[in-house]
Order: C-alpha cells, then sequence, then structure tokens
C-alpha cells in the first residue's frame, strides 16, 4: 500500500454560526488521482484552501507525512495549487509567471530557464514563454496555470474546477492530458470538479461530497456500481431507483414481484431502495421480461434510443436500449440479478463497508 | 441616432473649450508679450537665464516630490490596512471627510494650532520641550501640504488594492512567497495603476502651491505658483506670469507622461 501522504481527522469548518465542514475523515495517498465530487456549495473548495493553508479548520487535525501542519503557512507547504479563475499574474508574461515560484528561492538563472522550459514542454506550451498572459486563450492560461503550479514539484498537486470555464472539447481533451500528467508526474493530484462524467473518467479514487460530509469513498466502478445511498446514485449517472424490501439475503421484493440478487446483510422484511442503472434493462417480450412496462417516451441519442414508462405498481424506467419500440406499447423489461444494487437507508460508510466484508467472500465475482 | 449622441457631448465640449483649451491657449498666447504689450521671446530668455526662475522652478520641484513622497510613504500601508478593516468604507470615509473643507478654512485651522502660543506650542512648552518656532518654517510646510494632499493620495490606492483580487495573494503565497514577497512581487506591482494616480494627483498640484506656502511657509519656500501669483497680481506682468505658467502645464505634461501609459515599456522589460 502506498505511503499516507495528506490525512484530515475530524476537520470541521464553521463560518460563523453555519458548519460546512462537519467532520470529515479522509487519507490521501501518494501518487494517486484524487476526486472531490459534489454539488456547488458543498465544501470542496473548502477542503482545498484547508490543504493549502489559506484557511484554518476551525476543529481537527490536517495531517501531512505524519505531521501536523495546521499552523504551518502555506508557503510552507509543499502542496500546488491550480485556481479556479487560474490567478496567473497579469504584470508577467509567461516565463515569468512559471519561474515565479522559483525566483523565491536561490535557483541559479540557467537552471530557472531549464525548469521552466522543462514544464512548459510538460502542458505543451513551448514556444509560448514570451507570450502576455492576456494573449493567449483560456485553455492556455489554464496550462500555464499548470506549469507555474508543478514548476516546484510539489508532493500535491491541487486543482480546483480547473476545466470548468473551458468549453466541451478542450475540456475532454484536457481531462485526458491532466490524467497523464498526473501520471508522469507521478505526484498526488487532488481534483475537484461538480461532473460527474469527468470524476468517472480521470481518478483513481473518489470521494463523493454533500453537504460538509463525505458521502462515499471508492474507486469510480466501485462508486458507479454500488452506491451507498439515494443521493449518491442519483448524483453519479442516471440510474432508476425505485422502493422494496429485502425478502431474504439474496433475494429482495420490488415492482410487486421477488428478484434474486447479490446483497446481503439487511434484517428480514427491512425497506429498502433498489437501483438499476439504464444501461442494464433490456427491452424484450412481455414473455422474457422480468417485469412488463408501458412506453411513455422514445428518443433517439445515436447511439441508443432514450426509452421511458412505467409498471403495474406505478415506478417509472429510464432504460438505454439499442433496439427500438413504440410508445404505448407493452413491453418485457429484462436484468440479470448481478444489475440490481440495493441500498439500505441511512446506512454510513463503515456500516455499508462492513456488512459488505461479510458475504463478499462467497461472492467473490463481485 | 448619431446626432442624438452628439448632442450629449456639447456641454463637455463646451466646457472643454472654455475652460481647459482657451486659457492654455490664452496663456501660451500671453507668454510672447512682453509688459509693454510687444510681441517678444524674451519672457523665456528672462526665464532661462535667470537664476531666480530656475532656483524656483528647482524649488517647486523638489518641494512637491517631498510631498508626494512623504504622502505615498504614509498613504500606501495607510490604504492597504483600511482594505484588512471591517468597517472599511466608513474609515474611508473618515479620511475622506477632510477633504469636503475648503483648504483656506483648513490652512487658517493650522495657523490657530502652529502659531506662537498655539495649541501645540503650549503642550510643547507643557511638557517642557517648547516653546518653538512652528508656524513659518519648511517642516511646516510639509507637514500642512502632506496633510492636505493625503487623501487624494489613498484614495486611489485604497481602490487598487481592494480591486486586487486575492486569489493572486493566494497564489503567491500558495508558490512559496513569504509576506514580504508578495507584497514586492504581486501586490505592488499590481497596485502600481493605483500608486501612479496618486502620484499624478498630488505631484501636479503640489508643484503650484502658493496659498500654503506663504501662509504656512511664510514664503520661506517660493514656488512657481508663489511667482505666477506675484507675477499677475502684483507686477502685473502677464506675460512673465504666463510664461512660468507654460513652464508650469510643460511640468505637469511630463509627469502625467512619465506616470502615465507606460505599460508597453514595462511589458517588454520584463519580458528579457
Ligand atoms: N468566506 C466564507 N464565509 C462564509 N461562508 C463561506 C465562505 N466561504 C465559503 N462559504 C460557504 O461554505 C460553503 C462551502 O463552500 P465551498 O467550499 O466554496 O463549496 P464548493 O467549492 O463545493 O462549491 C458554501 O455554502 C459557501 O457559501
Ligand atoms: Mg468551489
Amino acid at each position: 500500500m502506498a505511503k499516507t501522504i495528506i490525512e484530515f481527522k475530524d476537520i470541521v469548518k464553521r463560518y460563523g454560526e453555519t458548519e460546512v465542514l462537519k467532520g470529515i475523515n479522509f487519507q490521501i495517498e501518494q501518487g494517486k488521482f484524487y476526486t472531490l465530487l459534489g454539488p456547488s456549495g458543498c465544501g470542496k473548495t473548502t477542503i482545498l484552501r484547508i490543504i493549502a493553508g489559506f484557511t484554518d479548520a476551525s476543529e481537527g487535525d490536517v495531517m501531512f507525512d505524519g505531521k501536523r501542519i495546521n499552523n504551518v503557512p502555506a508557503n510552507k507547504r509543499k502542496v500546488n495549487t491550480v485556481f479556479q479563475d487560474y490567478a496567473l499574474f497579469p504584470h508577467m508574461n509567461v516565463f515569468d509567471n512559471v519561474a515565479f515560484p522559483l525566483t523565491l528561492r536561490k535557483v541559479s538563472k540557467k537552471d530557472i530557464r531549464t525548469r521552466v522550459l522543462d514544464a512548459l514542454k510538460m502542458v505543451q506550451l513551448s514556444g509560448y514563454e514570451d507570450r502576455e498572459i492576456n494573449e493567449i486563450s483560456g485553455g492556455q492560461q489554464q496550462r500555464v496555470a499548470i506549469a507555474r503550479a508543478i514548476v516546484n514539484e510539489p508532493d500535491v498537486l491541487l486543482l480546483d474546477e480547473p476545466l470548468s470555464a473551458l468549453d466541451m472539447k478542450l475540456r475532454k481533451e484536457m481531462q485526458y492530458e491532466l490524467r497523464a500528467l498526473q501520471q508522469r508526474l507521478g505526484i498526488t493530484f487532488i481534483f475537484v470538479t461538480h461532473d460527474q462524467e469527468e470524476a468517472l473518467a480521470m481518478s483513481d479514487e473518489i470521494f463523493v461530497m454533500n453537504a460538509g460530509q463525505v458521502l462515499q469513498t471508492g474507486s469510480p466502478v466501485d462508486i458507479y456500481d454500488e452506491p451507498i445511498n439515494h443521493f449518491v446514485a442519483d448524483f453519479i449517472g442516471e440510474s432508476n431507483i425505485v422502493r422494496g424490501h429485502m425478502v431474504a439475503d439474496y433475494l429482495v421484493s420490488f415492482a410487486g414481484h421477488e428478484f434474486k440478487c447479490v446483497d446481503a446483510g439487511m434484517r428480514p422484511n427491512e425497506p429498502v431502495e433498489v437501483v438499476i442503472r439504464p444501461e442494464d434493462l433490456d427491452i424484450t417480450t412481455v414473455a422474457k421480461g422480468s417485469l412488463t412496462m408501458t412506453v411513455d417516451t422514445q428518443l433517439f441519442r445515436g447511439v441508443f434510443f432514450e426509452i421511458t414508462g412505467h409498471d403495474d405498481t406505478g415506478n417509472s424506467w429510464r432504460i438505454r436500449s439499442i433496439h427500438r419500440t413504440e410508445v404505448g406499447a407493452q413491453v418485457g423489461v429484462f436484468f440479470d440479478p448481478e444489475d440490481i444494487h440495493v441500498m439500505r437507508f441511512n446506512e454510513s460508510e463503515e456500516d455499508f463497508d462492513a456488512r459488505l466484508e461479510t458475504y463478499e467472500g462467497e461472492e467473490s465475482d463481485r | 441616432m448619431k446626432q442624438g449622441k452628439l448632442f450629449y457631448y456639447i456641454p463637455y465640449g463646451l466646457w472643454i473649450a472654455l475652460f481647459v483649451i482657451a486659457p492654455v491657449v490664452l496663456i501660451v498666447y500671453q507668454s510672447f508679450f512682453n509688459i509693454a504689450g510687444h510681441f517678444t521671446l524674451s519672457n523665456y530668455a528672462t526665464y532661462f537665464h535667470s537664476g531666480v526662475y530656475l532656483k524656483m522652478t528647482f524649488n517647486s520641484v523638489w518641494y512637491a516630490f517631498l510631498i508626494t513622497a512623504i504622502t505615498l510613504l504614509i498613504s500606501y500601508p495607510t490604504a492597504y490596512l483600511l482594505n484588512q478593516l471591517k468597517h472599511k468604507q466608513l474609515w474611508l470615509l473618515l479620511i475622506i471627510l477632510p477633504t469636503w473643507i475648503n483648504l483656506l478654512l483648513k490652512t487658517y485651522a493650522f495657523i490657530g494650532l502652529l502659531s506662537r502660543s498655539g495649541s501645540v506650542d503650549s503642550f510643547l512648552t507643557f511638557i517642557g520641550i517648547g516653546p518653538k518656532q512652528l508656524l513659518f518654517t519648511d517642516a511646516s510646510f510639509l507637514f500642512v501640504a502632506t496633510y492636505i494632499e493625503i487623501p487624494f493620495m489613498i484614495l486611489p490606492i485604497y481602490n487598487a488594492i481592494a480591486e486586487l483580487s486575492p486569489s493572486y495573494v493566494n497564489a503567491s503565497r500558495d508558490l512559496g512567497a513569504s509576506g514580504w514577497q508578495t507584497f514586492s512581487r504581486v501586490i505592488f506591482p499590481l497596485t502600481l495603476d493605483g500608486v501612479k494616480s496618486g502620484v499624478q494627483s498630488v505631484f501636479i498640484p503640489s508643484l503650484s502651491l502658493f496659498m500654503i506656502t506663504r501662509l504656512i511657509g511664510g514664503n520661506r519656500v517660493i514656488t512657481l505658483g508663489t511667482a505666477i501669483e506675484q507675477h499677475f497680481l502684483v507686477t502685473q506682468n502677464w506675460g512673465m506670469g504666463s510664461t512660468i505658467g507654460v513652464i508650469l502645464i510643460v511640468a505637469m505634461v511630463i509627469t502625467m507622461l512619465l506616470t502615465g501609459e507606460r505599460k508597453k515599456k514595462g511589458r517588454t522589460r520584463h519580458a528579457k
């Protein structure tokens, strides 16, 4: 296991009366790509500001490399930030901006030059060093900001929604590049976004946040396949969430039927929520279907049809299907036991993980 | 549409024509006539050949420089601190407030304070230092001039600092700059425009101060402003007065050029 570089222990942050971080605990390992994902206002920037040292935690310990750094000033932390608005110094050109951190210390002119040019090359901006900041595009400014942040070789790079100002195409491009850059540099990235697709595409680990709390931590696949609760399931991608109850281990009841599933460890008859991703549902004949649905709408989305409908018990369903159907038709909806994910109400991440431990050994393919 | 727009420029155009262009043209015109009303260049010859006028010019520039420098030294930290305060608008108002009081009134107030048996002198006597000659000294002149000019320096600097995005400061700290490095490398250069407008609005009027030089400085400091006043009101030599006026205008233009749009140059210098 990689070395833990940053740790939050019961971090609380208050502004006056309002608690914007409500007891955050996490560990950041060296060399991985982390994403803080959550809706606007949930406290992502505040976490970065606490790590960078721009603001203090009201309670709790911030650990860096095993030492408490709550009282270490920002300029003494081996952490650099790529700001949401880039914060490039307008009175300096590209070269001077990137050279800035080096000129603060006793680095020779020659070394500065080599390192700045290297950093610019790293972000594919060779040849731009004499440009003024207002003479380059938003995407290029973004790269300069990254070059400036990595030229000092920090242990951790913090990126606060760095792609949100870019247009769709450039954004996608930068996602690849950032990911590649992180792997080349081998330093820890902590990336903030409210865009779940971005988070899924780039991260080793995602922290899903809401209202000042980390709801779930895990790899993109874990979080997508096994969301801990309604909020996470809904926030990460599109999902069908219906109410039901657990009949027994590996048997869940919803939409008026009982289905085999791969979840266990709940109380008998415990009310639960069931998640099935739209792409896991298939349209078939009524006879072959797991349940029967009346089609309400159908949209052609290019690669697939997006179909919505409702079953006999009133649950609505969203399906991504490569086969077309007719609005108003009765169709079968088919899914496998593995496509069903069962969520308990108000289960904490610890309990969730503990419960998974109890039965995942038996079910090794999960 | 176009005519409608033109219409709005009329008051402005009239104002500029009547109160800016016309006076300047008249001054330049006047400066080419001697006291007898004949066209001549002798006023300029006198100016450049008499040590008196050159010395006055030097005095004006020197004292204006001193006033500006002292004002700046006091104003920058003040403006900076002001920006950190909670009720900064209120504090700023307190600093602007004295500018609403008539200049002459304030000057007389200082005469009362600084004169023999004035409050300051009594206080100095009381603590055993005085009595001292306060009024009619260089120091008192500089003191009062600085006092009067300070708000005009603080205001533009305050605004420049207020407009400075805090993320520049954060970025600088984040990249490893100490407090002082952040100030000298980021905050000061980025608020330099405010400093420049402050310097302009203090240095230029200070060049032609004459009332304070007389009332507080006791005419120990003779500046171009004093000379102009004397020529127009006492010796009635309008030609010579205008010549000095032209010199002052030139000095102002030079100041504007030095403190004004130097962005281009500043940029290329950085590129090196
Ligand atoms: N300086 C501040 N004073 C008061 N409230 C603040 C301050 N900064 C942030 N907040 C509040 O803290 C919450 C979290 O903010 P932030 O961390 O910026 O959210 P995010 O980056 O996830 O959008 C928000 O509700 C915001 O209004
Ligand atoms: Mg934010």
